[in-house]
């Protein structure tokens, strides 16, 4: 008989090698996957985890690696600040919208002045597009105790409906033939996200999602609000009686995580991307949320799992152009990364005993 | 603008449709949070059994065998969030939330071949008189069975809630495991079979959706309401009879905006089509202020040897 047993001590080891066990489980289960799709597993998984790091086109993908990675790890470090706390702020797709909305617009009304300062107004108005949306489930949550698992969700609903409505009306281009979507930020020098040394991926994205972590870290670890996010989520109670305020932790919390989501939806509007579009949005607020648990909600951690969530992704679509592996594989790829995840976390405060139960 | 084109028997009778896929999920929810465990996954679990009840009507050419599908394909799913919750004691929130990601990739993956395909139709039920009365007729009698299922479901899971022994066991499982534990009752056991329950409802609100609603498949076509049955439950106070209330109001806000936008109402669509998820927030925020009768135990995780 299979049985578990409580550790005496939180496990020291798992933690870290949890994340590792469930990279492998994943490529295995993925491999089944693959094969079930009548794709050679061993070949795709060597396309999505080798290729784009140490094949041929390397130098092609790897810059990729920077520019995927960082819009996720700049939501996931936000979301791992309330994550640790208990408060869940699952909308982070709709305040990447919302950034990429504010952030766009606030560029386009200077269209087409060429000035120093038309991209640092437009970072701001991004975070504060993000924040704005972040701060709707937040007070209503500290006003009126309001779920802000299920607002925030539909505030994505509502983004993804205000995204199609600006991209059709007032951000749409007007020597666009008609055509829904913003004029293209790249070929407008002033709002242009461009990359800092060529070829290298390094845009300024990249820069803020570094900055996010060491915030992070120096937050979690040398902080007072750090120290408050940390005790309310282990002990909520003991908490309350250390005076932690708890409505001003929930704004805080998702205040950041919104603005570092709207961060993350400007610097890949006047970047990558380039236009605001109906479907500018690619999940990456939702992907995030795996990014943050494969990181361990640690800051240094989440920079890890940003990359190698970065990496299926490239994989990904090299393995569809490649193989004929459909897109819907990847998605189901790292939805699994974040089931077996939470399935070996069991190891961490449980050992797997086989045998009779001792009698006490 | 054209207001007078909107039948109001039409309306009621399409309000009806657009509420089942919400009613079926939010009672299955309503089961498993009477059992003490929150399970975000419905969306997931929707959209799952969306594309399983499409793809084994459409190769069935049997719309009640998809509907079948759909509900084994939902509670399979829903095994999986109880695999981490009930035994690797994971977080409820986000072995929900894995749930849903891994929900909507998996149905994105099944329904490649789907889109396009016309699914076969579910005739409506057809009883000569009643249902050629006029006004009554096609509101309550010119219905597909699913729908009369779906309201039958909420009297029986209010009936054996409230008066079965079995739905006592239940919610002494919610309200307090470790008593119930203490009893002798099997908590986990419970749990498992409520959390199965509540996939398979939410396997059946989806092929509603794909089946019935929609008639087709397309990637990501529940949308939200997943969570909209979420926020129903909480809604009807878990009770119920007020989630069939609820699933009316909001299939009506559903219906309504469409109409509104067939007719070239002067608002965009767009803002039209956000209102069924703006009216969602404020009925959470109105309905916030009172959470005494969540089932006490919800979201904590149970295990027996402490």
């Amino acid at each position: 008989m299979i049985r578990l047993e409580k550790r005496p001590q939180p496990s020291r080891t798992w933690p870290v090698a949890t994340p590792l066990a469930a990279v492998l489980a994943t490529m295995f289960f993925g491999g089944l996957l693959f094969a079930a799709l009548g794709k050679p597993p061993v070949e795709a998984i060597r396309t999505i985890f080798w290729e784009p790091l140490f094949g041929e086109f390397a130098f092609y993908y790897r810059p990729q690696l920077l520019v995927k990675g960082a819009p996720l790890v700049l939501i996931a470090i936000g979301l791992s600040l309330g994550f640790r706390a208990g408060i869940w702020n699952i909308g982070a797709e709709g305040q990447y919208i919302m950034g990429a909305i504010f952030g766009a617009g606030a560029g386009l009304a200077f269209y087409p002045l060429e000035a120093f300062y038309i991209f640092p107004i437009m970072v701001i108005a991004g975070a504060f597009g993000g924040w704005v949306w972040a701060m709707i489930p937040a007070i209503l949550k500290t006003r009126f105790g309001t779920n802000e698992i299920l607002v925030s969700l539909m505030l994505v609903y509502v983004a993804e409906q205000f995204l199609a409505s600006v991209s059709l009306g007032l951000l749409k281009n007007p020597e666009g033939f008609g055509f829904p979507g913003s004029r293209n930020l790249q070929s407008w020098d002033s709002a242009h996200n461009a990359e800092l040394i060529a070829g290298s991926g390094m845009h300024w994205g990249v820069v803020a999602a570094l900055i996010a972590v060491i915030f992070a870290y120096v937050l979690l670890n040398r902080h007072m609000t750090g120290y408050h996010i940390r005790l309310t989520g282990e002990a909520p109670r003991a908490a309350r009686f250390a005076g932690v305020n708890p409505a001003r932790l929930v704004l805080f919390c998702l205040g950041t995580s919104g603005a570092l989501a709207g961060l993350a939806g400007m610097f890949e509007v006047s970047g990558p991307s380039g236009q605001i579009s109906i479907d500018f949005n690619v999940g990456y607020g939702f992907t995030a949320i795996i990014v943050a648990f494969l990181g361990r909600l640690h800051p240094v951690g989440i920079l890890l799992a940003g990359g190698l969530m970065a990496l299926t992704y490239i994989g990904g679509d090299i393995a569809q152009s490649n193989l004929q592996l459909p897109a819907a594989a990847i998605q189901v790829f790292q939805g699994m990364l974040l089931f077996f995840l939470l399935a070996f976390d069991l190891l961490t405060n449980f050992r797997i005993a086989i045998g009779k139960p001792e009698v006490a | 603008m054209d207001l007078s084109a909107i039948n109001p028997v039409l309306l009621i009778a399409s309000l009806m449709v657009a509420a089942t896929p919400l009613l079926l999920a939010a009672i299955g929810e309503l089961v498993v949070e009477k059992s003490g465990v929150l399970n975000l996954g419905v969306e997931g679990m929707m959209i799952v059994g969306a594309i399983a009840g499409f793809a084994v009507a459409v190769e069935s050419g049997s719309p009640l065998l998809g509907f079948v599908a759909a509900a084994i394909a939902g509670a399979a799913l829903s095994v999986l969030f109880a695999i981490l919750t009930q035994f690797a004691q994971a977080n409820q929130v986000a072995s929900g939330l894995s749930l849903t990601l891994f929900g909507l990739g998996l149905s994105a993956l099944m329904g490649q071949s789907y889109v396009g395909v016309k699914p076969p139709r579910m005739g409506d039920i057809d009883i000569p008189v009643l249902s050629d009365l006029p006004v009554i007729g096609p509101i309550l009698f010119g219905h597909d069975i699913i729908l009369y299922f779906g309201i039958a479901l909420t009297a029986a899971v209010w009936w054996v809630l409230k008066y079965s022994r079995i739905g006592l066991v239940l919610r002494a499982v919610g309200e307090n495991h470790d008593a119930a534990h203490a009893l002798g009752y099997k908590v986990i056991r419970i749990r498992l079979a409520a959390i199965m329950f509540g996939g398979a409802c939410a396997g059946l609100g989806g092929a509603y959706i794909s089946l019935i609603r929609v008639p087709q498949w397309t990637e990501g076509m529940t949308a939200g309401i997943g969570w909209i049955a979420l926020a129903l439950v909480v809604f009807a106070s878990w009770k119920p009879w007020r989630a069939l209330l609820g699933a009316y109001l909001f299939g009506g806000v559903t219906v309504v905006q469409l109409n509104l936008q067939a007719a070239g109402v002067a608002i965009p669509v767009e803002y039209l089509a956000m209102s069924p998820y703006l009216i969602t927030i404020l009925v959470l925020v109105i309905l916030s202020a009172d959470k005494s009768s969540a089932p006490a135990s919800l979201g904590r995780n149970f295990h027996a040897s402490r």
